[in-house]
């Protein structure tokens, strides 16, 4: 077991359950985001859950950013052995005539990705923080839906809002799929079918939070 | 043909290299990338310069020997070719063409194209072998029936000829698809079976220990691997090995 944890097939498996832990995580925020273009009285609902009940509050998010830093911290250890183990590079390397780009840019769209989270973080975590722990203001449900549209109102907010959703899928486009191969999941019999779900989902739910982001740009509420 | 070759020259392990620029005329298509280093090195010897050092054997793609990125790729623009496969008929006149060594930390270079490929070596001694006895008794093989589909497979991750071509295409140069097909064409067979769980956990930890780098999934190892070994075969290792680690 101790071999386990120091060897580098440990660390594949370690990037591919945070990973997926990440995925679960997104498909879920999608879930409730994307109500709030079909039907915002659910969107201020459920926000108002995840932002009140203890659970969510004191439980799921430090579990939740406790996987985010543990999938970057590991792709960072990643990073730094394998160049490690190419001292002296080629003169000439051709790299996309046997990968895709994505694929060995991983780093590139993960740290870009990751800046972008940080300003998500300030945008929505940061506001929620100042609403309840140090203005102490009243709890109220029918917000969420108002805010959230008004932070989409500035061009260069829901620029970088596209911009970092179509990194994000470049991201999950490689590594979605790229988990069930190191976690020894895929076969030649179920391969294929976990590489089409895998890229199918990698396009469609950025593609969709793209859609929420532009749809309450070009949707602001009138006084 | 004529064409321009950029060749990495490095007089010894620990000696800087350099890539050195040599004109070549008179190249035929249907010369083969080695015939073709022949020629060049027999114009070196004339002039009283040094040949351009590089590995071959068999020249039939099954020893793994003839190692040189060419272009950026290993074994050169063919697939599912070595080098001593590749036919000059892939290039044409005037062109530039870059040779280089494979690079990684635990392939280091002997001289010139060469490189120390003793890691892979050192990995299959850990493991890539079932202990039969062989005093005079040894059971036949075909004594226990195997699946067609798995002694197929099995067979398919054999034709490995560790030629390190998956190390050098590997963005990381992990050694997975090398060391995962030695695990593979064992781990399919019912005789495998008896030495499974060291078999991985040590070839592993060897893999470890050589300094290669960590599998990122790319898919380019089996892209260029001349024999075409599959991708499949690392997920059968990641299993075997959580299974080795876990349950024993």
């Amino acid at each position: 077991m101790s071999a386990l944890v120091k060897s580098s097939l440990a660390r594949k498996w370690v990037m591919a359950l945070s990973g997926l832990f990440l995925v679960v995580f997104l498909t879920q925020h999608f879930v409730i985001n994307i109500t709030s273009v079909i039907a915002p009285d659910t969107f201020n609902e459920w926000s108002h859950f995840m932002g009140y009940n203890p659970l969510v509050q004191y439980v799921a998010q430090p579990i939740l950013l406790g996987g985010l830093i543990v999938h970057f911290v590991m792709g960072i250890i990643l990073e730094l052995q394998n160049n490690k183990a190419r001292p002296v590079k080629y003169a000439q390397f051709s790299g996309n005539s046997n990968s895709q780009w994505v694929s060995r840019n991983m780093i590139i769209t993960g740290l870009v990705v990751l800046a972008f989270l940080g300003l998500h973080m300030y945008d929505f975590w940061a506001h929620e923080m100042q609403y309840k722990y140090i203005s102490f203001l009243e709890e109220d449900s029918t917000r969420y839906y108002a805010e959230t549209v008004a932070k989409f109102q500035p061009v260069w907010r829901t620029v970088i809002y596209v911009i970092s959703f179509i990194l994000l899928a470049m991201h999950l486009w490689h590594g979605f799929n790229s988990s069930f191969q190191s976690m020894g999941l895929k076969s030649v019999r179920k391969g294929e079918g976990i590489k089409k779900f895998c890229y199918a989902w990698s396009i469609l739910i950025p593609a969709g939070f793209i859609l929420i982001a532009l749809y309450h740009h070009f949707n602001p509420l009138t006084a | 043909m004529k064409l321009t070759l950029k060749i990495w020259r490095q007089a010894g392990p620990d000696q800087k290299g350099k890539l050195v620029t040599y004109p070549l005329d008179g190249v035929d298509g249907d010369m083969s990338f080695l015939e073709m280093m022949d020629i060049l090195n027999e114009e070196l010897v004339n002039k009283g310069e040094e040949p351009v050092e590089f590995d071959h054997d068999c020249r039939e793609g099954i020893c793994g020997s003839c190692n040189m990125m060419i272009n950026g790729q290993p074994h050169g623009p063919q697939k599912l070719t070595t080098t001593c496969q590749l036919h000059m008929r892939k290039f044409n006149d005037g062109d530039t063409i870059t040779i280089e060594p494979w690079r990684a930390a635990a392939f280091p270079v002997i001289k010139d194209l060469i490189v120390d490929r003793t890691s892979f070596d050192r990995i299959q001694q850990a493991g890539a072998y079932v202990s039969v006895n062989t005093s005079g008794n040894t059971q036949d093989a075909n004594a226990i029936p195997i699946e067609k589909a798995k002694a197929d497979e099995a067979f398919h991750s054999a034709t490995c000829i560790g030629c390190g071509a998956c190390v050098a295409a590997c963005k990381n140069a992990s050694a997975m698809l090398f060391t995962s097909a030695k695990v593979s064409q064992y781990a399919l067979l019912p005789q495998g079976e008896v030495e499974a769980t060291q078999r991985v956990q040590n070839m592993v930890r060897q893999m470890d220990i050589e300094g290669f780098g960590n599998c990122t999934n790319t898919g380019a190892c089996m892209v260029e691997c001349p024999k075409g070994i599959k991708l499949e075969n690392i997920a059968r290792m990641n299993r075997e090995y959580l299974k080795a680690e876990t349950i024993g």
